[in-house]
């Protein structure tokens, strides 16, 4: 197990340094950074100024060393548009992200793998019936569209949820459920093919052959083994939700980090781009190497060679 | 010593399919007492799982299970509620069945799985459940069994596997074990040394054995009772000395033919073969299944067919008597 979490840790820093040297590239990819900054009516001698003060004159290398060891101290730079450390720019907007990915992952595993458990018991039940149309239906529905009218009948009709803004745990209701059903249908498929096949499996007959009850048999024996993917793919979701929810926080007003992210490349805000891309992907990677770890756990075919 | 373990009247097995009701198992009758070992040979299709499935309560809802009478230690499990039929089995009766690959559970240990088999129908900490474990370990042939508990399925060998499951079995030191083709998956080496094993455990532990097999040698080693099943039906049955010295139906004396003898059967000959094929049991079967393919078959086969008794609890399927000699 030691051996194993050793490597996957290792592969995990080795993919975050590739994926540091990309965000760092971008600023130079998208022109010459000083030129964009300095603006349209800038001439030669302000472009230089600008590069001279930002550090764009040194060598690639030399700055890409001192932009990844100020960011491993917490150091982004400041934000061209803001003017502010993009740290303290972040830092709010991101704990607003997670708690609504965090929030949105719970809800859609909550709601998919009991589902999916009980749409693979009954094949072609009512219930199975049932839950194969709430997941079309979640993924046929657009997040806006699904989200707005979320908003008429809650927060307009009924006047039950609060349609904008993050400061009690109600405003997160509507995008928890709105985001957490945009990830339930594929988890909710993937539990209901993963026990289909475990429940027909020799070692559940065994299972049975022993004297176990049905629900010994569907959680103990079944569910631990048909699991193993949903966890895979649920950090997969995680990662995804974490920049992904830009529609969600746009129609609810939620200033989370993944709004903030939109709004700065529209802005060229390099540097908070730059930043949040690199946030992002660590915990993409982060949640990787989490599902992995959680899988050799589960699965001792993984873990023990 | 002669105490009834399973009476099984008139089972039957209907399995509703798209094309009709596929009668799978029509109207088997047999008795085991304690100490007995019951051989139920026949080839594959024949409905051999089917009935020890059967017996055990292990058929999916879909398939309809009837009998006349279907007693084990003079209870009717068709009067029994699916709770107590759950504390039956796993504890007066036990299965062992013929993929050790699969049949364990490869996210637990050998240890846990051993250890519920106990934890299910005693009270019994852990700790002794797993001490019962390691013993039993040891008693299947299993060295270093203390560290074997700790181990997952996929770290052991079929044969090893197997050799769980036969331990799984005992936990509770059941009166009945079901051995649905336990070594047919296995090597010929290890095929050998896993019957041996059922034998020695069946004569001391006084259990009653219910081996499925296609390996007539097998049987006339360890066989108290033979049943020969064909296509649903036992078409043969009697002590192992009375069909042995005596096969009267023409497809047990065809089985017999097809006992690979050293010298006499070419390598790669199929075992148990006999020309043509099983009828469809789909519907309403009339007649000997067996006469698309029987030698012997005349006009009045299709008819119906009586159960001859021949000596003792010799009994046989099929319109004719004296078969010894005219098939000889
Ligand atoms: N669940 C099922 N659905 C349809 N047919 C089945 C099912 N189980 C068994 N059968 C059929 O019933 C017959 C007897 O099967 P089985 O008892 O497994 O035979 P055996 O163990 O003697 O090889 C076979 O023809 C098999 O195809
Ligand atoms: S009943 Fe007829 S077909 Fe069937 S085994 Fe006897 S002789 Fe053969
Ligand atoms: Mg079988």
């Amino acid at each position: 197990m030691l051996a194993f979490a050793l490597k996957r840790l290792g592969l995990a820093i080795l993919v975050t340094f590739t994926v540091s040297v990309i965000s760092f590239s971008l600023l130079h990819l998208s022109g010459d950074p000083a030129t964009s900054l300095a603006g349209e009516n800038a001439t030669a001698a302000d472009i230089a100024a600008i590069s001279r003060q930002y550090g764009f004159d040194r060598p690639l290398t030399v700055q890409y060393t001192d932009w990844l060891w100020k960011a491993l101290h917490g150091d982004f730079g400041e934000s061209y548009y803001f003017k502010l450390p993009v740290a303290d720019l972040i830092a709010d907007r991101l704990s607003i992200t997670m708690t609504l990915g965090i929030c949105a992952i719970s809800f859609a595993l909550l709601t998919a793998v009991p589902l999916g458990v009980a749409a693979a018991v009954r094949p072609n039940s009512v219930v199975d019936r049932t839950a194969l149309f709430l997941s079309v239906a979640g993924q046929a529905m657009p997040s806006f569209w699904f989200g707005l009218v979320m908003i008429v009948i809650f927060s307009i009709k009924l006047r039950l949820l609060p349609a904008s803004g993050s400061e009690t745990w109600r405003h997160f209701i509507m995008p928890t459920v709105v985001l957490g059903y945009y990830a339930m249908p594929a988890i909710m498929r993937l539990t209901r093919a993963g026990m289909l096949e475990v429940l027909n499996a020799d070692y559940i007959r065994t299972a049975r052959a022993k004297g176990a009850g049905a629900g010994r048999v569907l959680f103990k024996h079944a569910l631990r083994n048909a699991i193993v993917p949903v966890v895979s793919l649920s950090a997969v979701q995680m990662g995804f939700m974490l920049g992904g929810s830009v529609v969600v926080e746009a129609i609810f007003s939620l200033h989370g980090a993944g709004y903030l992210a939109w709004e700065s490349i529209g802005r060229h805000d390099l540097p908070t781009v730059q930043a949040l891309i690199l946030i992002f992907s660590c915990f993409y990677i982060l949640f990787t190497l989490l599902s992995d770890l959680a899988n050799a756990w589960l699965d001792p075919r993984i873990r023990v060679g | 010593m002669s105490e009834t373990i399973l009476n099984v009247q008139g089972l039957t097995v209907d399995i509703p399919l798209a094309a009709g009701t596929l009668q799978a198992v029509r109207g088997i009758d047999f008795e085991l007492k304690r100490g007995e070992t019951l051989c139920i040979v026949g080839e594959s299709g024949s409905g051999k799982s089917l009935t020890s499935l059967a017996v055990i309560g292990l058929l999916g809802k879909r398939l309809k299970v009837g009998a006349s009478k279907l007693e084990f230690e003079g209870r009717d499990l068709r009067s029994l509620t699916r709770k107590q039929m759950q504390a039956l089995r796993g504890d007066r009766m036990a299965m062992i069945f013929q993929e050790p690959m699969t049949s364990l559970n490869p996210a637990y240990t050998i240890g846990d799985q051993l250890a519920e088999a106990l934890q299910l129908h005693r009270k019994v900490s852990k700790a002794e459940a797993m001490a019962r474990a390691a013993d039993l370990l040891g008693k299947v042939g299993i060295t270093a069994a203390e560290s074997r508990l700790q181990q997952y399925p996929h770290q052991l060998s079929g044969g090893l596997r197997q050799r769980v499951m036969i331990a799984m079995a005992l936990m509770c030191e059941p009166d009945l074990i079901i051995a649905d083709e336990p070594t047919t998956a296995l090597d010929v080496t290890i095929q050998a040394q896993i019957l041996r094993l059922l034998a020695d455990l069946k004569r001391e532990m006084n259990l009653a054995l219910i081996l499925v097999t296609h390996d007539l040698g097998v049987v006339a080693r360890i066989a108290d009772k033979v049943a020969v099943m064909y296509a649903g039906e036992i078409v043969e049955s009697g002590t192992a000395k009375e069909i042995f010295d005596a096969p009267s139906h023409p497809y047990t004396r065809g089985l017999l033919d097809c006992i690979p003898v050293p010298g006499k059967t070419r390598p790669g000959e199929p075992l148990g073969s006999i020309p043509g094929i099983v009828p469809s049991l789909i519907g309403d079967v009339s007649g000997c299944a067996f006469r698309s393919r029987c030698v012997l078959a005349r006009e009045t086969c299709s008819g119906r067919i009586p159960k001859r008794s021949a000596s003792g609890e010799h009994t046989y399927r099929c319109i004719q008597e004296t078969l010894v000699s005219e098939v000889a």
